[in-house]
């Protein structure tokens, strides 16, 4: 089975980010980067496909040169081969033009089953995956919990609001995944050593234009500092007496 | 007058509360509404969109749910009615849909967004970037706009009138298709719905004790229980309770934090939130800074009393 695991570089979720001067774009200045969390859980999915059903993993990536350093950890884990699609301005490329670029590669790569993690932790759109799936026309389950595949037909269990829901679908197919997946392994250090005589491929990433245009970006605006009503116990009254006729919401 | 085409989800022959939010972003626009219902019991809700603004309904019908097949149907409803924006609400099924109806529109997504304005013909929306940390003012160049919104921060518009109900597009077979649904125990409300919010930290040192917030949220009737990050991790929580950057982002009228110290990636989820209490032994905990109102001390003596309180309150009516 060919499998492909899309990773996204992303800042660290303990960032405090900081406006730029131009009030449209944020300061890199600082900023440390890591995979993105749910990719992670994509990457782990991918090797346990790989070790049920045999194949290949390879790990796929829109980003700088210097995201070798992302997928050079996802191949210590055990991916075979890794591919960046080099592309400075990664950072402010729309879903839609992210899918576009993935939705090329893995058409000219062939896969059976593609994973993705279910949302990038830095513009949370969660749009890449079900994108790329409908530019392909392949089938896509997002949010999953669970997966089995068996020969050419997969069945995955996505988290809804409700509860579980069962989908069924034929590959190749585009799944993301969500955090009761699996638990990621770490790599170990035969991996790592591994990881360096693996490939990495470094192709130039399709241009694209944004359809999205930044008006401008803010800090939320700070809460208004509010007080302790009290110690323990004996503070229920103030408490209650405050959400009642000064918040309004009991 | 422009026309918005609005994906309305329904439950039990009503529409769901999030998405009569998504048609009062729309009518908030001055647009011309076409709402779309797919599945069982979308005949039954479909003539009750008209009390909010509706002028039309079409009802997409086909096999099981599959999401793919909807997106087909809904897109091809944006472009026969020129629409210039497709709503969802960002529930599980509408951020699962609209991505797939952009693409098949060839537009990008604006997803959990919490304003939707017009300045002059432009639509313009606010959401968060880095789970709230940034608040991105953005406009798009696709012609039609494609969003989804966040729950708990719309207005419902109730206007009265009657909608136009005809049947869309028929569905064509989907390619992922729904086999089963297990509901979660109980009728658990969801924490990214749920008006108020009770969540729990590290601080309730056992997992049994979350039985305590469980009980508050029962007192308050209307609420859901939530969790930290450190908790999920134990296995206390299952993860569909996490609030934070990791988890969910939530905006419920009322936020109590019990036993949270505030790390950064938990109040990026529930910054938004428009009251927050915290409840925590340590009177330094970075939690108190953002909470509106806080008690310093045990939270098993606290919680229980609070109950109580709100109990006797809920029985007052």
């Amino acid at each position: 089975m060919k499998i492909i695991a899309c990773i996204k570089r992303v800042p660290t979720t303990d960032l405090q980010p900081r406006v730029a001067a131009d009030g449209k774009s944020l300061d890199a200045s600082g900023v440390q980067y890591m995979t993105s969390f749910y990719d992670e859980i994509a990457v782990e999915e991918a090797l346990r496909q790989k070790e049920k059903h045999g194949g290949e993993v390879t790990v796929l990536t829109i980003g700088p040169a210097d995201a070798s350093k992302e997928v050079r950890e996802a191949l210590a884990k055990g991916a075979d081969k890794g591919v960046i699609l080099v592309d400075g301005a990664w950072g402010s490329r729309d879903p839609l033009a992210t899918a576009k670029a993935l939705a090329e590669k893995i058409r000219a790569l062939g896969a059976d089953l593609v994973l993705l993690g279910r949302v990038g932790t830095d513009r949370d759109n969660a749009a890449v995956g079900p994108m790329l799936a409908t530019l392909l026309g392949w089938a896509c389950v997002t949010d999953i919990v669970g997966l089995e595949i068996n020969g050419t037909q997969g069945s995955a269990r996505r988290e809804a609001d409700a509860g579980l829901e069962t989908f069924a679908f034929a590959l190749p197919a585009v799944l993301t995944c969500q955090k009761d997946l699996n638990e990621p392994r770490y790599a170990a250090l035969k991996g790592i050593m591994a990881a360096k005589k693996k490939p990495l491929e470094e192709s130039p990433c399709p241009a694209s234009t944004s359809q999205v245009e930044v008006v401008k970006l803010a800090l939320p605006p700070a809460r208004k500092a509010g007080r302790i009503v009290g110690e323990g116990a004996a503070a229920v009254p103030a408490l209650i007496d405050a959400l009642r006729s000064e918040a309004k919401v009991l | 007058m422009t026309t918005v085409v609005v994906f309305v989800e329904h439950a039990a022959g009503t529409p769901r509360r999030a998405s009569l939010e998504a048609l009062g972003a729309a009518g908030a626009l001055g647009s011309h509404i076409v709402a779309v219902l797919c599945g069982q019991g979308a005949a039954e809700a479909a003539p009750q969109c008209g009390r909010y603004g509706v002028a039309r309904v079409a009802v997409l019908s086909g096999g099981n749910w599959s999401p793919d097949a909807a997106a087909q149907g809904m897109a091809a409803l944006v472009k026969e009615h020129k629409a210039v924006a497709f709503l969802a609400s960002a529930t599980s099924t509408g951020r699962d849909v609209a991505p797939r109806v952009a693409a098949l529109l060839d537009s990008t997504l604006f997803s959990d967004c919490t304003a939707l304005a017009k300045t002059g013909e432009r639509l313009v929306v606010t959401r968060p970037w880095l789970a709230g940390k940034i608040e991105a003012t953005l406009e798009t160049s696709a012609r039609v706009l494609c969003a989804t919104l966040r729950r708990n921060v719309f207005p419902v518009r109730e206007t009265g009138g009657t909608a136009e109900v005809a049947q869309g597009p028929a569905l064509g077979p989907g390619k992922a298709v729904l086999e089963k649904t297990e509901a979660h125990a109980g009728a658990k409300l969801d924490v990214s719905e749920a008006p108020v919010v009770v969540s729990g930290g590290r601080g309730m040192k056992e997992p049994q004790h979350f039985a305590l917030l469980e009980d508050l949220a029962a007192a308050f009737g209307n609420a859901a229980v939530g969790a930290s990050r450190a908790v999920v991790d134990a296995g206390w929580r299952p993860h569909s309770e996490q609030v934070g950057q990791t988890g969910k982002t939530v905006s419920p009228q009322l936020y109590v934090a019990v036993g949270i110290s505030g790390a950064i990636q938990h109040l990026a989820g529930m910054k938004t939130s428009k009251v927050i209490v915290a409840i925590n032994k340590d009177p330094e905990a970075p939690i108190f800074k953002i909470a509106d109102y806080g008690i310093v001390g045990d939270a098993f003596e606290i919680v229980p009393a609070l109950a109580r309180a709100v109990r006797k309150i809920k029985a007052q009516g």
